[in-house]
């Protein structure tokens, strides 16, 4: 399966979608182990994301992530601007002067992002953030041909393992042991992410 | 919510306006930008100091503007850390060729937004230096102390020492010498509420208090009955003192700051039982700062931080 830079505006866009429609979820989680406003800034910055692609013809992958990176690292703030921006600079990176990428490429991009997000926030696996949900998608799209109904079970089944962790990092580390039982907000709205992402790629397929 | 403002999602664009309004002596925006400025920045000859992390902690960051302390101060939205391009702006607003100190408290968001900033300041020729403020014994864990009201003492002492001649290297030095020498701890008696947010970030019964409780609301170590001011006094004193390993004979600077909507009347009365307390234990007051400083929105309650002096931080406040 291959992914066109069609296919990641599309994905854009529908992320963009999901964050307007979830943001006061997204809040709610965040209320309850965090400041309560990632809903807030991530629908702040998919909306900035949106309009500054909409009447943009770029064809190259890497300029359309570079372009949303840029947006989110400045429109975002807080902690999630600095990650979501820098995963989404790592995979522009690697799809540089692409039209379409090979699932190979396509999971060498979400390979980098997971590094950045790893290096940025100095946070490794397991300890409840957005990295808990990114690495499994990143192990699914490294071993296993694209499905989108899987890839959206990985990610949410990724996102609800987050409810069994102690948070390590952030804000919600102040919490201690009452973060457990609590689902991440950033590793929700990266699930949202790449439920966004299997339905890009299923549109394509329909169309 | 019942709060003096006109729209929840332009409460920080309107308040810089109305700081650089009223400070117009003292202070300019940069136009387009969340950043405020000292009026005749660059300081030619002079380390550029930069601070900035979230709005709703006025006077922090921006009420530091001045001679001898910030040169620009970046301010994020309500409680949260502001982007790297604005703190960018703000460093290339003060950069005179001589480098620019970056005074970022312990957030994971503001400490990664600042560590884009430098990098990408670095990639433009601007020499950069960071001190990270951890002064909040509230958290265990020494790397994930928060940052908190002690970070004015080092705008105030390495805004002077630089002001004097120290260059980029000796000032962040001497920031992580400041950081390194002080403590804090508060107690909260209500919650503050963010605007785009409308609903209080925790509740608290009637006749309870928190102690330890962040800056921005996170949660501190316990939740007891409220006790009386000097109870509460000695409880915050105690551990930070502790934490700070003072002892007889030490010089010390007290800063008790009031979370913002805790009248003076009440910071003097936890101040009163503070330096009793310090004078008991033969440790010296060279300065008492009692006030607003590093506020959280309508939070009600304050924060001691207790500063060790040697000859070198001295030297540097007056």
């Amino acid at each position: 399966m291959e992914i066109t830079s069609a296919e990641i505006k599309r994905w854009l866009f529908m992320a963009n979608e999901k964050m307007q429609y979830n943001k006061d979820y997204l809040s709610e989680l965040d209320q309850a182990i965090g400041d309560g406003d990632h809903g807030h800034n991530m629908a702040r910055g998919f909306q900035e994301t949106v309009e500054s692609l909409k009447d943009d013809n770029e064809e190259d992958m890497g300029a359309v992530m570079k372009s949303a990176a840029m947006t989110l690292i400045s429109k975002v703030g807080g902690a999630s601007g600095p990650l979501y921006g820098t995963a989404f600079l790592k995979a522009s990176d690697e799809w540089k002067g692409k039209q379409v990428v090979t699932a190979g490429e396509f999971a060498k991009g979400i390979e980098a992002a997971v590094e950045g997000i790893k290096t940025r926030g100095k946070a490794e696996r397991g300890g409840k953030t957005l990295l808990d949900v990114w690495i499994p998608v990143l192990e699914y799209v490294q071993n296993q041909e694209l499905v989108p109904t899987e890839l959206t079970k990985t990610a949410k089944e990724a996102m609800e393992g987050t409810a069994d962790m102690t948070a390590k990092k952030g804000r919600a580390s102040y919490y201690g042991e009452k973060s457990t039982s609590h689902l991440d907000p950033g590793a929700y709205s990266s699930y949202l992410l790449f439920e966004a992402l299997a339905e890009a790629v299923t549109k394509e397929e329909e169309g | 919510m019942k709060k003096l403002i006109n729209d929840p999602d332009h409460v920080v664009d309107e308040m810089l306006d109305g700081i650089a309004a009223a400070h117009a002596d003292v202070i300019r925006r940069l136009p387009g930008w969340n950043v405020l400025v000292r009026k005749d920045a660059p300081m030619i000859g002079k380390v550029g100091l930069v601070s900035g992390g979230g709005s709703g902690h006025e006077p922090a960051h921006a009420g530091f503007i001045g001679e001898n302390m910030l040169d620009a101060a970046v301010a994020g939205e309500v409680f949260t850390s502001p982007a790297p391009d604005q703190i960018l702006e703000a460093i290339k607003a003060v950069d005179s060729g001589n480098g620019v100190l970056l005074i970022v408290k312990n957030y994971s968001g503001d400490v990664m937004n600042f560590d884009m900033a430098a990098e990408m300041a670095a990639a433009e020729g601007i020499d950069t230096e960071q001190v990270v403020v951890k002064d909040d014994v509230a958290v265990e864990n020494e790397e994930d102390r928060r940052g908190v009201a002690g970070t004015i003492l080092v705008h105030k002492i390495v805004g002077t020492a630089v002001e004097e001649g120290l260059n980029l290297q000796e000032a962040a030095e001497l920031a992580h010498q400041v950081s390194g020498s002080m403590k804090s701890m508060g107690v909260s008696l209500q919650p503050s509420t963010v605007p785009a947010s409308g609903k209080p970030g925790f509740t608290l019964a009637e006749d309870e208090m928190e102690l330890g409780t962040g800056i921005h609301g996170e949660p501190g170590m316990e939740r007891k009955k409220l006790k009386s001011a000097d109870a509460i006094t000695e409880e915050l004193l105690e551990k930070v003192m502790a934490e700070l390993e003072v002892s007889s004979g030490d010089e010390t600077a007290v800063l008790v700051n009031g979370q913002g909507s805790t009248p003076l009347m009440e910071l003097y009365i936890m101040y009163r039982k503070a330096e009793e307390i310090l004078t008991e234990n033969n440790i010296s007051v060279k300065k008492a700062m009692v006030g607003e400083y590093m506020t959280s929105l309508e939070m009600a309650g304050c924060s001691f931080t207790l500063l060790k002096l040697d000859s070198t931080l001295n030297k540097y406040l007056p």
